[in-house]
This record gives C-alpha cells, sequence and structure tokens, in this order.
C-alpha cells in the first residue's frame, strides 16, 4: 500500500462531524454503534431532543457509575438518563412519531449505501442464521432526513458507497447524506457528491475507494 | 364489586390453550411479564405462537418457555440480543419458525387489531425481503404493504402499579409494548409492581384504563435484571 498523508478520523470525530450538522430544536433519533456517539457530541447549550424507540424523548447523556436506573434503556438496551423535559410513551406512539414523519432525522449505520439512496444495514444475507431487523426499516421510511454515519470501505477494503446494493435493502431511495471516516458525501439525484474531504486525502484516492462515481465538490 | 385480583399466578392464567397466540410486552429486560410467562410454563400449555419485540435472553421468562419446546412460532422484530442464545439455537436447528416483523409495524399490527382495524397500509418494508408475497398499492408514488392486524388470545405484561379496576400505570422504560398489548388480546393479564386502592391512581396518569385488562396479580418481582 502506498504512503498515506492523512488519517481517517475515528468513530468519536465522525460522530462529531454529524452532531456538527444539527441544529437546536430537531427531533433526532440515533442508531445503533456510531450514530449513538453523536449524542454526546451535540454541545450542552444547544437544545437537541434525542428519541428512543422504546418510548423515550429527551435522552440525556449516559449514567455516572453506581447511579444507573435499571428502568431506562434505549433502544439498544444501554442505560440511559432523561434530560429535563423528557417524556416516556408506549411503542405504538413511538412508532407513530417515526413513522408519521415527526422526526427531523434519524443517523443510522450501514452496511452498504447506493448512489440512488438506497440503504442496506440489517441483513448481511437473505439467509441470514438470526436476522433481525428492529426499527430500521421504519426509521430509514418515516423520519424527514436520513443520514448514515459509517466506515468509507469494509475491513476487506471494498466500499460501502456502491452503485447497488448486494445486502438486502431497508429502504429504497431514502439516504441524503452520508458522512464517513473519510468524507462527507451528500446523495443527489444525479449520485454521490463530494461536500468534505479529509485533510491530505485526494478527490482521485476517495473515488478509487468509492463503488459509484463521485462528483466534486463544490468550490464555493 | 369489579376485583380483577388473582390471588396466585397460577389462577391468572387460567384457562390458556395449546396453539395459543400470546402477545408478551417487555423491551429487553424492561417490562417484561417474566413470572407469568414462567407460570404459563407451568401450566403446560405447548403449540404457541409467541408476539414479543425480542427473542428472550439468559434462562428467564421467554427463554425458558422456547427451551421447553413449548413455542411453536415466533413473530419478532429483533430476536438476536446479548444473551438470545437459546433463540439462536433452535432457530438454526429449524425447531423454531420465525415471523421477523419491523418493530413498528409490529407495534401498529397489535395497535390495528386493539382498535378494530383489520389490516392497513405502510411504506414500511416496501421493496424488501420482509413484503415478500404482500399486497401493495402506491399512495402519492410511494409503494405501500398491507399489514394485517395482529390479535392476541392472550396478552401478557408487567404494569409499575394497578387498581382492582386493572386500570395500570407504568414505570420509565418498562411501558413499551405492554400499553399496545393490553388493548389487542382477548385476555389480558398483568404482573404488578405495587398495588393501589382504587381512587388511589391519578386518572390523568392511568395510562391502560382497565377496560383493556382482564385479571391482575400482585407481583413484587423489583428491578429489571439483564
Amino acid at each position: 500500500m502506498k504512503q498515506t498523508e492523512w488519517t481517517p478520523l475515528d468513530r468519536n470525530a465522525i460522530a462529531r462531524r454529524v452532531a456538527q450538522d444539527i441544529p437546536e430544536g430537531w427531533y433526532v433519533n440515533l442508531g445503533i454503534g456510531v450514530p449513538t456517539l453523536v449524542a454526546d457530541n451535540v454541545p450542552p447549550d444547544r437544545e437537541v431532543v434525542f428519541h428512543a424507540e422504546n418510548g423515550i424523548l429527551g435522552i440525556g447523556p449516559a449514567p455516572e457509575p453506581g447511579k444507573v436506573n435499571p428502568w431506562l434503556i434505549n433502544a439498544g438496551k444501554q442505560h440511559i438518563t432523561l434530560v429535563s423535559g423528557g417524556a416516556y410513551f408506549h411503542h405504538a406512539d413511538s412508532f407513530s412519531m417515526i413513522r408519521g414523519r415527526h422526526l427531523d432525522l434519524c443517523v443510522l449505520g450501514a452496511y452498504e449505501v447506493s448512489a440512488g439512496g438506497d440503504l442496506a444495514n440489517w441483513a448481511r444475507s437473505s439467509h441470514d442464521t438470526a436476522p433481525a431487523v428492529g426499527g430500521a426499516m421504519d426509521l430509514a421510511v418515516g423520519a424527514n432526513r436520513v443520514w448514515v454515519a459509517m466506515q468509507h470501505v469494509t475491513k476487506e477494503g471494498a466500499p460501502r458507497l456502491v452503485e447497488r446494493c448486494s445486502y438486502p435493502l431497508t429502504t429504497m431511495s431514502c439516504v441524503k447524506r452520508i458522512y464517513t471516516d473519510l468524507a462527507v458525501i451528500d446523495v443527489t439525484p444525479q449520485g454521490f457528491a463530494v461536500r468534505e474531504i479529509i485533510e491530505g486525502l485526494s478527490f482521485e484516492a476517495l473515488q478509487d475507494m468509492t463503488g459509484a462515481p463521485l462528483m466534486r465538490p463544490d468550490p464555493a | 364489586m369489579i376485583d380483577k385480583f388473582s390471588p396466585t399466578i397460577a389462577e391468572a392464567l387460567q384457562g390458556i390453550p395449546d396453539a395459543a397466540t400470546v402477545l408478551l410486552g417487555g423491551f429487553g429486560a424492561v417490562g417484561q411479564a417474566n413470572l407469568l410467562i414462567e407460570g404459563l410454563l407451568e401450566t403446560g400449555v405447548s403449540n404457541l405462537t409467541i408476539v414479543a419485540n425480542n427473542a428472550g435472553y439468559g434462562t428467564v421468562g421467554l427463554a425458558r418457555l422456547l427451551k421447553a419446546g413449548r413455542v411453536r412460532k415466533l413473530i419478532c422484530s429483533y430476536p438476536r440480543i446479548v444473551g438470545s442464545t437459546i433463540f439462536e439455537e433452535l432457530y438454526s436447528a429449524g425447531k423454531l419458525e420465525l415471523e421477523l416483523v419491523p418493530q413498528g409495524t409490529l407495534a401498529e399490527r397489535m395497535r390495528a387489531a386493539g382498535a378494530g382495524i383489520p389490516a392497513f397500509y405502510t411504506p414500511t418494508g416496501a421493496n424488501t425481503l420482509l413484503s415478500k408475497g404482500k399486497e401493495t398499492r402506491d399512495y402519492a408514488g410511494l409503494l405501500h404493504v398491507l399489514e394485517q392486524a395482529l390479535p392476541g388470545d392472550v396478552a401478557l405484561i408487567e404494569a409499575w402499579e394497578a387498581d382492582r379496576w386493572g386500570n395500570l400505570t407504568y414505570r420509565e422504560a418498562g411501558r413499551n409494548f405492554n400499553p399496545v398489548c393490553a388493548m389487542a388480546a382477548r385476555l389480558t393479564i398483568a404482573q404488578t409492581q405495587h398495588v393501589r386502592e382504587l381512587g388511589e391512581l391519578n386518572p390523568e396518569h392511568i395510562v391502560t384504563p382497565g377496560i383493556f385488562v382482564d385479571r391482575v396479580v400482585h407481583v413484587p418481582c423489583g428491578d429489571p435484571v439483564g
């Protein structure tokens, strides 16, 4: 492999970059993995309300050791806290918020995203040994914006941004923006449009690690 | 005098037949009516269809029912969680039928059953493996899938407080699927952590009104573990 002069963002740095783009007042659902880290990266003076599928609005920071409330978990089954102004509700109401288009944003992890915005994030094959879908399809269809936070390539170096998803689809044409460890990329009607590249990485090198054509960042 | 309290778990569970469809509240370890589920094991019923978000964990509640071979079919959104080893063994050995349902569709199918809606269209799951063979229709240019209501013969739920009319409150994330299951079953049985006198619960704070609840049993089992 050739000498590189760039360092990919770590998981927390991807989350921090996503958090920068979330304005005050949005209602946001965060998926499992890197997306979960986004909450802690929103500045504390910016009021963003985080939703959990299992009936919570107003997720706060992780509890301090010794102060865990065993009754309060998020959709990833991790213990959480509730902020002032938070609320509890049942599952049908919770998914009415999702499916009824009340969420401003959902940030999800993914195996693959296609140039048309198709999302594959729930199963690795149609013969998964123990498939599980959870709320992924509801969120991908229902949130007003779907952003993906993920690694740009697989552990083996294969692109995750592709022409067509090879993994089973979660939802067609739903992803609007992708935050990877290498770039921020919008899904546009014309395909993937690069908005930002990490320092030191060339457009051409990024294109080499991407499975579909990229459009150059707008010089403006 | 209306009194929905049963003195024991065994009495609360009387009359559940083989091959019943049983709706289970709970999400992860929180809000699961584990002692009612384990009581179901004692009744000897088998060939059950279980509807639940998760497929049990460790060796309590649903995991015990699965291990004992009492479940024919599982209707579930997220069966694979940390500790769901009994489910994984049975499923990979082909000993358990699984119907995988998106979580919101699972909740809405039960809500629909409780609200007298036989089926509904939703865009969730359209163009995916999970809508294979289902009727579809375009609304506003978007493909929708026809999903059927999911009524239960029985619902087993966990409440935080209950009075003798079956009015229920829940605690924090323990609410989850419980109120939805309560309205979707012909026979709803609640285990409650606390008993309140009639009139003691603030009517503004009752989450599941007693009309959705048939039997209640006092099971002060403490905090969720898992």
